[in-house]
């Protein structure tokens, strides 16, 4: 068997920060306020903290585009940290990179007690200067958008929506089944604190009723941009015993970029590129989909869920329809509960982050009013859709 | 919510660079040319200086006839940018041409997967845009 550093680290920490809309704060201020909470939670101290990653760095600013968030060196700086390694990058495995990142940090002994972040102040930002695609005001493109933008495929919806309509002209995919991603994503969001959609149940007809943005994905099947910061500390094993909390290890990641990391020239689009993350993850456990208590699918659109539980191997190839038909295996009380925080559909754009977040939070048994009838002992975890893509599978407790 | 008028309201246009030059000059003329590696015979898009099947670092510039199938396609009801605001809904379809080759291009009308298209070419003050038209409606 090959090595799989990654279980030299486990999830000590966890830290959120106010999620909302326009919530008048900076994208510093937020993700100080995540980075404090998951010390604190981790039982540790600033001094303690030796490792700083983050998806993706090189922010532009709360107001402009809020999608970068602060750079570990800037916070590094607001925080008095003295910093072993540090990182920020936004190629790799998507958000889930600084998770990567922070276990190869623990395994190779840069660093023993990382804290990994991704902050968005997307709401604040949407709301200052409109929301818009990708353009951004630019008046020439170079590198890949100048093949996109031109038709006016301003948008990562333009980009998957294709990826919806094949699947419901070859598999039959009908809007009721993908529709459910959505459903079940906001009943569970009614069970979460900070979740946007608390307090605005949605039923089926709701959905269907929802204006389209790029047939055939309609409002209810892309994510809330929300004003947010997510941490948690990522630690050596060594160090477990003095963790407050069930330590959540992680048990394998998936990293592979395989087929041509592409949203429309990937092999099979019937497919996507998290088959090479999946594939990779499963090579390094033991452990089988069968294993598994809860997933935590990012959800950027919903038919991005799709494309990952088949990749994972829940259901084959064109199968994710009869999958979620009914809703009632991805709900709190099914066999696979799915998006327990209400996802990025209903909770908010934690980017990512927010799954991982979530997932551990079960593990550990500790999420309170959503905690999960049937405590999980093994959840994955998915980020990213088009170019980048990434998987991680956590367990409660240390193998 | 709109979109900001920031900015003109002209769609952005490409910027030709050393692998796409070739690519925009002949769709200036009305043509259609992709690379074609000289050791698999694969066509590829967009333009790269390294075939993505098999790393072979030549290639031919093929005219493709531009034809072929819809693979897949959306409908745009929402414009994120000013420039397209007054064209919502349209088509924005996936299309493997015959003999290799999978562009991303508007259309006039809304096809089904499967469908036969033929190319058209919009110029623009300083581009050309590839379309694509449906060969059963058209």
């Amino acid at each position: 068997m090959t090595t799989i550093g990654e279980r030299s680290s486990y999830v000590s920490g966890l830290g959120q920060s106010a999620v909302g809309r326009n919530l008048g704060r900076t994208e510093m201020s937020l993700t100080v306020e995540a980075i404090t909470n998951a010390i604190a939670d981790a039982g540790l101290r600033p001094s303690d903290i030796d490792g700083l990653v983050t998806y993706p760095a090189g922010g532009n600013g709360t107001a402009k585009g809020g999608f970068g968030g602060p750079s570990a060196n800037a916070v590094q700086d607001a925080m008095g940290l003295r910093l072993d390694y540090y990182s920020g990058s936004s190629d790799g495995a998507a958000q889930l990179q600084a998770l990567v990142t922070a276990c190869m940090a623990v395994a190779t002994g840069l660093a023993r007690h990382v804290v990994i972040y991704r902050t968005v102040t997307e709401s604040t930002a949407q709301t200052a200067s409109g929301r818009r695609g990708l353009s951004l005001g630019d008046t020439e493109l170079d590198g890949e958008m100048q093949y996109r933008l031109p038709y006016g495929a301003l948008s990562a919806t333009t980009w998957l929506a294709p990826l919806a309509q094949y699947h419901m002209d070859r598999f039959g995919l009908t809007r009721e089944q993908l529709g459910q991603i959505a459903v079940v994503s906001r009943a569970n969001a009614q069970l979460t604190p900070y979740a946007l959609m608390r307090g605005r149940p949605m039923t089926m007809d709701d959905y269907l009723a929802a204006r389209m943005i790029s047939t055939p994905l309609s409002l209810f099947d892309c994510d809330i941009p929300c004003d947010a910061s997510t941490a948690l500390v990522i630690s050596h094993v060594d160090t477990a015993a003095d963790c407050p909390h069930v330590p959540v290890q992680i048990n394998a990641l998936g990293t592979a970029s395989w087929g041509r990391p592409s949203w429309d020239q990937y092999e099979d689009l019937a497919s996507f590129p998290g088959r090479g993350p999946a594939e990779h993850m499963w090579q390094r456990t033991d452990l089988t989909k069968d294993d598994v208590d809860s997933a935590h699918i990012y959800d950027g659109f919903s038919i991005i869920v799709n494309l990952w539980l088949e990749a994972l191997g829940f259901c084959g190839t064109g199968e994710s329809g009869a999958f979620l038909e009914g809703g009632k295996r991805i709900s709190r009380d099914g066999e696979l509960p799915m998006n327990t925080n209400g996802g990025q559909l209903s909770g908010g754009r934690l980017h990512g982050f927010g799954h991982l977040h979530e997932a551990a939070l079960q593990l550990r048994g500790e999420a309170g009013e959503r905690q999960l009838p049937r405590q999980p002992e093994v959840s994955v975890v998915t980020n990213g859709a088009g170019s980048t893509v990434g998987c991680a599978l956590l367990t409660r407790g240390l193998a | 919510m709109t979109t900001t008028a920031a900015r003109p309201a002209a769609p952005p246009r490409p910027l030709p660079d050393e692998d796409s030059r070739e690519y925009w000059a002949a769709l200036r003329e009305h043509r259609i040319t992709l690379q074609a590696c000289t050791s698999c015979n694969r066509r590829r898009f967009p333009a790269t200086p390294s075939c993505p099947y098999c790393a072979h670092p030549e290639w031919s510039e093929e005219e493709a006839a531009g034809t072929g199938t819809v693979y897949s396609y959306i409908v745009v009801h929402r414009a994120f940018d000013a420039a397209f605001a007054a064209d919502v809904p349209y088509t924005v379809a996936t299309v493997d041409l015959d003999g290799g080759g999978r562009m991303v291009a508007r259309m006039d009308t809304t096809p089904a997967i499967g469908a036969r298209v033929a190319p058209d070419f919009v110029d623009h003050p300083e581009w050309t845009e590839l379309r694509f038209r449906d060969q059963e409606t058209a």
